[in-house]
Order: structure tokens, then C-alpha cells, then sequence
């Protein structure tokens, strides 16, 4: 037996051993805010934590109330400062960080300490808004479960780290069903819920509405994903990859400018004439904040909440702020608008006046050699390839005549350098032309079967309008560096250019590895991340639920959620067999006399009862005061194993006993 | 009395438990939301805007995941305090005034450590014990004892909030138990020698040798036995003493109702006489107690004490 002796009730102050606890719940809720927080701000909330795990150590008072007082004044300041503002979702975050570090120097109670541990859990939320990727998701469980095991160490006194962390686990790993049970039928909706702060989505990338010389390498120079797409069918050559962007017509001599939505309504509805042979695919769009989707090239049916511009861009309703998905139909031999609006004609011809003399010089000589827009375009294309053009993601910087520069002098550049020129000279031509921007090709991924498109996939290419033929697609970089098409832009460019490591990855062990992690990320994005009210209703209605709304999800969500606490609650107040191994024999041999005729009383002893069996029933006398024996000795005193051995043969003996008798 | 009343004895057993142990069924265990508990759903409820507002699913994953483990916190709440077996030991008698503390004895036959169990009579001192997997502890409940008499500190209030602090589960066990309040013992000197039974040897002679302890000089004391240090140590409040010592003397004394004081009342004079009870004891002179209702023959020891005491705790 444990004697205890009644210790006071917990405490209402805070344990010297309970302090690490919280400052880990600081320092791992905080650490990962820093690769976003301003230096002097991850630094001073540093100090602050180092200051106070030192006075841990020196066990010495924390200081007072106005020194406080003084930094936090100072730091909230400097938070204003710096963002300017107070409201806005990082200067939020950076208040919160600030203020989780600065709690633990006023923390005496145990209040206090439930107030550093529910920051915390509101911090791990704020993680979110800048990555919600497979590590982060695993920092945060590791965080959850030392924050639960803070709360264990608050409020169950002291154990061995191991034990609390255990506890820990054991809680989370039984919250685990519950979670995936409400995560699946939560009625979701879909957000935002007010309008959100002006840098709610900054830092996104993607193809922006302009391109000036050099606006496409940086985005080539990152090997993040674009999209993911997933074809129902087989998928076309990858020459014929091609996603389509924004629409360039407009051009100042330096800049080429998508024309505002807006401005195309004057257009006619575009017309598509289908050739037949159609691809379907689910493109998963990373989010990029503006509101081009990028199908393959032309798209002929298109999600509900998205149209196609005048100039065939496929535009959603809104800007694309979350990875979604998009489900097209699309047909690459597909002739479009064969007739087409004057005022668009005009469009593809205008050119700044003025600029470039030796490009139109150029262009106006094959306009008297060749008599058919197609010769002309030919020519451009034989020109890019017989002249010495190089491509490269370095070129030199042009002058005010950027095409002439270009063209004549310093003839290396890439994709958009390529499409710019060409265009120009097809307009200088009078053939109506413009650049279309988006990307290029893809690779399988063979773990999950995407095809991932990356940023450095990313790509210019031109179109001219023919009568007979509407538009079509030239791709003047396919006439300098045809591998860039065919095999992708790590192949196209030369040995020594730099790209990052991910997009040129040489040995095959890594590039598995790649793929690998990619596919995971994936199905991370597909089922975790996107899923949204829309994929919400998708997989319940799989999963055979006709018409999923909030109130049949909200029905099944309390049953299943009431089943599981149901088999929790029992697995509590199941009780297991405690008994021993001698104990059930003993018992296994009791039931057996019973069924001859003599039962056990529940006060009576082994011994008591064995005597009595051997006065009632002298036959069965000698194997139960033997089976009697063995039971004491095993379980009131120092009984052998062996013992176990032969209280069970004795059940043996008395089975053949009672054989014998009936 | 409220309409609730009813209500309240049926829900809460307002009664005592015959049968012993006291096992904790899920009958009799109630769970609430701790304050901190609120304070987290109130977390919670912010997260999910959150997370809502700015359509982060894994948001909504952690959302959900901290509200399972409440949930699962609520079930480990009850878990620490369901199929606990509790048996009433003794309790010690006290003096009114000082803290009777209840033995009860706690068995845990589950598997699973029971950690921060706080046990208290209604508002009175908590304390708090772990019990760990298949283990037994004896704990003592304080109760303050104001008054003499026998002392029914009543139900136990048995709560918990391990592991997560966000539920709040409670007991009612109520064993029944009873503790002896002896009256609050003023130290007064020994009753004057009237009350001294003479059996052929006179007091003061009985011995020299063994110093057993002071009493009230009487005039024919010897001024060899006056207690000069004690006089001197407190010279204003206290008359002469006399220093007693004890050697195989046949003396006795009753202490008797009539010889305290009756300008007294009635507690007072119980408290005096308990004084004399302890004085005599001490001093290892028989005595013994003469009540209005009843008489203690004279006689010494632990038990004759408590007899005496628990006569006056008694005392109508």
C-alpha cells in the first residue's frame, strides 16, 4: 500500500519546473514565424525568451511591472511602425509573436500559463498563412503534442517527461478519428468571410498581365509548380503542350500589355471549330492572384464560373487566390474565330510609331518579296534560324530600340525575346499577329501519373491570323532551340547557365526522389489542402450520400462523432481480466466441481472447501485438497511455478474422474 | 428550498452510502466545462473564423483536430475518476477548534495511473493525491472542527481535471463518517485540594523523587517544592506554584462538574474540566469525572482519558 501524505491542493502559482514547458510552447509556436518576421523583431522577441529562460536558471525575480511595460510599448511601436499598420494579417501575426514572448516575463499564475498555452494554439493557426505544406503540417502536430503535453504537465503534476509526452500522443492519436470524421463532413464554407487585409495574398507568383524584356526569366528560374494536370485519356505530344495565358496586344516599344477584360467586350463571342479529337483533364491550379486559368490550347469546354475573352484567354470570375481545381475539355487542332472583328484585326497590326527602323525596313522588304502572310511568317522563321541567334536566360540588356537591338546586335535572348520580335515584324508585315503568353510542355510524374507544369515552364509564343485558317499558333523559339520544346528548358539551354537545382536535375536517383516527394505533396494538395466545399460534396456524394447539404452532413457528423465517443467511452469503462493465471484455474476447477454437484460459497477458503468436498464427496476429496494446496501456496504464499503446472493437471484428473462416474 | 431540490437529491445521491467500498460508477460522476475549457472553445470558435476566412483546410484540420482531443480530454477526465473504490478509515479525535482529518483509503484496479484527485468536504481545505495503476493510498480529508461533540463533516466532494484542464469532474461519495470534537481544553490549575482524596498518605509526601508536573500552591505546602523559575518567568499572571512529584502515591481526584466555576457557561466549564482531564493525565494522578448525568471512576490512562473527553464532547 502507498501511504500519501495530503499534500496542499495544486497551487495556484506557477512551479519552477513547470516554466521550461511554457517557454518551449514559446519558442516552438514563434520559431517558425521568423523567416517572415522583420530581423529586429525575430531578434528582440529572441532576447526577450533568452532573458527569461536566464532567469529560470538564476531563479530570480521577473522583472517589474514597468520595464514591462516599457518594451512592450516599445515593440508594439515598433510593429506599427514597420507594417504601418496594426490591423493588417502580418502585423497581426508579428503582435502575436511579440506578445507570446512577452507573457512568459509576467507568468506567476497558472492562469497566466493557460494563457501562454492558448496563444500558442492560436499561433500554430497563423503558420498557415504563409505555408501549409507537408513539413509545416508535421511541426505543427509535434507543437500540438507539446502544447497537450504542457497542459498534462499543468495540471497533473510532476512525471518523466516521457510519461507526459506519451499522454500526449496516446490523446492525439484518439482525437485522430474524431478529427478525420469532422475534417471529411464539416459543412464547409467557403471563405472569405469579410474582405480581407490588402496583403492577404501577397507574395503569390505566376505570369503577370505584362511582359517587358526579362519579366519571364525570374519566373524560369523557379522550379515551383505552376499546375498539376491530370489527363481522363491518353495526353498529346509534348511539342503540343501548350498552356494558354494572357493574351498580349498591346506594345509601347518596350512592354507588352494584356488588354483589361473589360475592354474585350466590344469583341465578338470567339468560335471554335473542334476537329474532333478531344483531351479532358483536371488541372490543379496553384494559386496566382490573377484570374488567368491556363488550359491546353484551345479549350473547348470550360468550368462553370470562367469564360473565354475575345482574344481566347480563359478567364475565372475571380482572381485565383487558393490552389483549385479545373476541369476542360480541350481540342489543339482547333481552328479559331476564322472570321474575326475588324477592330481585333487592327489591334494585332498597331505598332508604337517610330521605333525600330531597321525591323520595319526588314519587314517591309518581305512584305514586297512574298505575296501570302504564311511566306512571310516562314521567312521570319528562317531568319531567326540561319542568323546566328542563341538562346539564353542571360541575355544582354537592349536599348530603346529593343527589337532592332535585338535583332541585329545582340541576337540572344529567349522565348519572349523571340515571340516580341516576331510579332513585330509580322505587324510591321501587316499580318495581323500578337504574343501569348503561358507555358510550355510539363513531366509525368511516373509515382502518381501528373504532369506537373512548372514555373520554368513558362513560355512566350506568338499568333498570326490567316483568312482561311483563323489563328495560328508560331512558335518563333521552336525555329532557334527546337529541343526547348521537345524536351524542356533544361535541354535547350547551355551547360553553363544557371537554373535553379530542382529544374535541372541530372542524376536519376534525385530526380526519383523528386518525384516522389512531389507525388506526396500532391495527393497533400488534392485531399487535404483542396478540399473545399466543392470536392466537399465530390467525395460525399462518392461516398454514396445523395445530395450532400449541411443538414444530412451535421446529422451523420453527430452520429459518427457520437459512435466514436461511444467505443472511446467504453474502451474506458471496459475493465480487463485481472485475474491471475492461477486464480482462473482454480476457478476453471471450482466451475468443474460445481457441475458435479458441489458449488463453492463465496466466503469459503480453498482449504475450508476442500475439507468440506472431502466430507461430502470422499471421491473428489483427494484431487481437491491437492488442487486446494497448490491454489494457496500460488496465491497467498510463496507458491512455485511448477505448482501452476500441477493445480492444472489436477483440473485434468478430475475431468477424467467424472468420466468415470458417469 | 428550491422547486430544484428534488431534482438536486435525485441527481446528486444526496444521501449517505450504505455499501462499502464506495465504488464511483459513471452514475455518479458529473463532468462540466472547466473555465479554461470555455476558454479554449472560445479559442476554437476564433480559429475556425480563421481559418473559414482565409479558406486554409489545413487550418481547419488543426481546428478539428484540438476540438477531437477536447472531446477526447472530456472522456480521459472521467476515465481518471470512474470504477475508483473508496472505504472510510478511522479519524482521530480533536479538540474543537483544531482540524479533524478523515482517513479514507483509495484503491485504483485499473491499469492506468489516477493523478491530480482533489478531495474535499464541501468548501473546506482541498487536497490532492495520484494514485498510481493497480495501487491503494490513504489519504486524510481535513475538516475543521469548530464545536465539540461528534463532527458529520457530511458528502465528499471528489473532483479532478487532469489531464487537460478543460473539464471539471466531480463525485459525490458520501461514507458515513463522524469524528469526536472533544471541548476546546483551558488550561487551568488542578482542581484545589477538596477535591483531593486522602488514602492515608498526605499529599505532597507521596514522593520526591519523579517531577511530574505544577499545581496551585495550597498554604501548607513546603515552600521547598514552590515552583520559583515558573513564578519567576511570568510573575505577574501567575499565583504561586507548586512543583508535584510523583512516587507510587494512591492519590486520587474527581474532577467534578460543581467545583468549575458557575459564573461559567456551559462550554466553558466542559472546556475546564477537559483541562483538568489533560492536566491529570499528564501529572499521572488518578482521577476521575463527575458529571450532572454521569460518573467516571477514577483511574488513569490513554482510554480512561478518552472516556473523560468524549463525556464532556458528549455532554448534553
Amino acid at each position: 500500500m502507498r501511504k500519501s501524505a495530503s499534500r496542499p491542493v495544486t497551487p495556484l502559482s506557477l512551479e519552477k519546473a513547470e516554466i521550461p514547458w511554457l517557454l518551449a510552447v514559446a519558442i516552438a509556436t514563434v520559431a517558425p514565424h521568423v523567416s517572415h518576421l522583420p530581423l529586429w523583431l525575430s531578434l528582440l522577441t529572441a532576447s526577450v525568451l533568452l532573458w527569461r529562460s536566464g532567469l529560470w536558471r538564476l531563479n530570480a525575480r521577473l522583472p517589474s511591472r514597468w520595464l514591462l511595460a516599457l518594451v512592450a510599448v516599445t515593440g508594439v511601436a515598433g510593429i506599427g511602425w514597420q507594417f504601418r499598420t496594426l490591423l493588417g494579417r502580418d502585423a497581426g501575426v508579428a503582435l502575436l509573436v511579440f506578445f507570446m514572448a512577452l507573457k512568459p516575463m509576467e507568468m506567476h499564475t497558472r492562469r497566466d500559463a493557460m494563457v501562454v498555452v492558448m496563444l500558442g494554439f492560436f499561433l500554430l493557426l497563423t503558420h498557415y498563412f504563409y505555408s501549409q505544406s507537408i513539413p509545416t503540417g508535421l511541426w505543427l502536430l509535434a507543437s500540438t503534442t507539446l502544447l497537450t503535453a504542457t497542459l498534462i504537465r499543468l495540471h497533473g503534476g510532476a512525471q518523466p517527461v516521457r510519461a507526459i509526452l506519451r499522454y500526449a500522443g496516446l490523446l492525439l492519436a484518439q482525437a485522430i478519428p474524431f478529427m478525420l470524421i469532422i475534417f471529411l463532413l464539416f459543412p464547409r464554407v467557403s471563405g472569405p468571410l469579410w474582405g480581407l487585409p490588402q496583403d492577404a495574398y501577397s507574395g503569390l507568383t505566376g505570369l503577370s498581365d505584362r511582359m517587358s524584356p526579362g519579366s519571364l526569366d525570374n519566373l524560369i528560374q523557379s522550379g515551383a509548380i505552376a499546375f498539376r494536370v491530370q489527363f481522363s485519356g491518353d495526353l498529346p505530344e509534348k511539342s503540343s503542350l501548350y498552356w494558354r495565358g494572357p493574351v498580349f496586344n498591346d506594345y509601347d516599344g518596350q512592354t507588352w500589355r494584356a488588354r483589361p477584360a473589360y475592354l474585350q467586350r466590344t469583341g465578338r463571342a470567339p468560335t471554335i471549330e473542334a476537329s474532333g479529337k478531344t483531351y479532358s483533364y483536371v488541372i490543379t491550379l496553384e494559386a496566382h492572384n490573377l484570374r488567368w486559368l491556363l488550359p491546353l490550347d484551345l479549350p473547348v469546354s470550360l468550368p462553370d464560373d470562367s469564360a473565354l475573352t475575345a482574344t481566347l484567354e480563359t478567364l475565372a470570375r475571380e482572381p485565383v487566390r487558393n490552389r483549385a481545381r479545373y476541369a476542360f475539355t480541350s481540342d489543339i487542332d482547333a481552328v479559331a474565330n476564322r472570321q474575326e472583328s475588324q477592330a481585333m484585326l487592327q489591334q494585332a497590326l498597331r505598332l508604337p510609331r517610330a521605333l525600330d527602323p531597321q525591323a520595319r525596313e526588314l519587314a517591309a522588304e518581305w512584305r514586297e518579296k512574298f505575296k501570302s502572310p504564311e511566306q512571310i511568317s516562314n521567312m521570319a522563321l528562317l531568319h531567326f534560324r540561319q542568323e546566328a541567334f542563341f538562346y539564353t536566360l542571360q541575355p544582354p540588356l537592349l536599348g530603346e530600340h529593343a527589337v532592332d537591338d535585338f535583332l541585329f546586335v545582340t541576337r540572344s535572348g529567349f522565348c519572349e525575346h523571340f515571340a516580341s520580335a516576331y510579332v513585330f515584324l509580322m505587324r510591321a508585315a501587316g499580318v495581323p499577329a500578337r504574343v501569348v503568353a503561358g507555358y510550355q510542355g510539363g513531366e509525368i510524374n511516373p509515382v502518381d501519373g501528373y504532369l506537373t507544369v512548372r514555373q520554368s515552364d513558362a513560355h512566350a509564343w506568338a499568333e498570326i491570323w490567316l483568312a482561311d485558317r483563323g489563328w495560328v499558333r508560331v512558335d518563333p523559339t521552336a525555329a532557334v532551340a527546337p529541343s526547348r520544346i521537345e524536351q524542356g528548358i533544361e535541354a535547350a539551354l547551355p551547360a553553363g547557365d544557371p537554373l535553379p537545382a530542382l529544374v535541372r536535375i541530372d542524376a536519376d536517383w534525385l530526380r526519383d526522389l523528386r518525384n516522389r516527394w512531389e507525388a506526396a505533396n500532391n495527393a497533400w494538395n488534392q485531399w487535404v489542402l483542396g478540399y473545399n466545399p466543392q470536392r466537399q460534396r465530390e467525395v460525399l456524394t462518392r461516398l454514396g450520400l445523395k445530395e450532400p447539404d449541411w443538414r444530412n452532413m451535421t446529422a451523420i457528423l453527430a452520429t459518427l462523432c457520437g459512435l466514436a465517443l461511444l467505443m472511446l467511452t467504453v474502451w474506458t469503462l471496459y475493465r480487463r481480466n485481472t485475474a491471475t493465471p492461477a486464480q482462473r484455474a482454480w476457478q476453471r476447477l471450482c466451475n468443474r466441481l460445481k457441475g458435479l454437484g458441489i458449488a463453492r460459497a463465496g466466503w469459503e477458503g480453498p482449504l475450508a472447501f476442500a475439507l468440506r468436498v472431502a466430507r461430502e464427496r470422499p471421491e473428489l476429496g483427494e484431487v481437491t485438497r491437492e488442487a486446494a494446496g497448490h491454489f494457496a501456496d500460488l496465491h497467498y504464499g510463496s507458491g512455485r511455478p511448477e505448482q501452476l503446472q500441477q493445480l492444472k493437471e489436477c483440473i485434468g484428473r478430475l475431468n477424467s474422474l467424472r468420466r468415470n462416474t458417469v | 428550498m428550491s422547486i430544484l431540490t428534488p431534482f438536486r437529491q435525485w441527481l446528486f445521491r444526496l444521501r449517505p452510502d450504505e455499501h462499502l467500498p464506495i465504488v464511483l460508477t459513471q452514475r455518479r460522476i458529473f463532468i462540466i466545462p472547466a473555465p479554461s475549457g470555455l476558454l479554449f472553445a472560445a479559442v476554437l470558435c476564433l480559429m475556425l473564423i480563421g481559418a473559414v476566412n482565409y479558406n486554409l483546410s489545413l487550418g481547419h484540420a488543426l481546428v478539428f483536430l484540438l476540438a477531437a482531443l477536447g472531446i477526447v480530454a472530456m472522456v480521459h477526465t472521467f476515465r481518471n475518476l470512474v470504477a475508483l473504490r473508496l472505504t472510510p478509515g478511522r479519524a482521530e479525535p480533536v479538540f474543537a477548534g483544531e482540524t479533524a482529518r478523515f482517513h479514507l483509503l483509495l484503491e485504483n484496479t485499473r491499469r492506468h495511473d489516477r493523478r491530480s484527485l482533489n478531495l474535499a468536504f464541501g468548501e473546506h481545505e482541498k487536497v490532492n493525491l495520484d494514485i498510481p495503476a493497480n495501487a491503494q493510498a490513504m489519504i486524510a480529508i481535513p475538516c475543521p472542527a469548530p464545536t465539540r461533540g461528534r463532527l458529520e463533516p457530511g458528502r465528499i466532494t471528489l473532483s479532478t481535471r487532469y489531464p487537460l484542464g478543460l473539464f471539471h469532474a466531480w463525485s459525490y461519495p458520501h461514507p458515513r463518517l463522524s469524528c469526536l470534537v472533544f471541548p476546546k481544553p483551558v488550561e487551568t490549575p488542578l482542581p484545589p485540594p477538596s477535591a483531593v482524596a486522602h488514602t492515608g498518605h498526605r499529599r505532597g509526601d507521596s514522593g520526591d523523587e519523579d517531577f511530574t508536573g505544577l499545581r496551585l500552591r495550597q498554604p501548607n505546602d513546603s515552600p521547598r517544592h514552590i515552583a520559583w523559575k515558573a513564578v519567576a518567568r511570568d510573575i505577574d499572571h501567575r499565583p504561586l506554584l507548586v512543583k508535584q512529584f510523583a512516587g507510587g502515591s494512591a492519590e486520587q481526584l474527581m474532577l467534578n462538574w460543581a467545583s468549575t466555576a458557575a459564573e461559567h457557561d456551559l462550554e466553558t466549564r466542559l472546556s475546564i474540566l477537559a483541562g483538568w482531564v489533560l492536566g491529570a493525565e499528564q501529572q499521572q494522578i488518578r482521577y476521575g469525572l463527575r458529571l450532572p448525568t454521569c460518573d467516571i471512576e477514577p483511574a488513569l490512562g490513554a482510554a480512561h482519558r478518552d472516556a473523560c473527553l468524549e463525556a464532556l464532547a458528549l455532554y448534553a
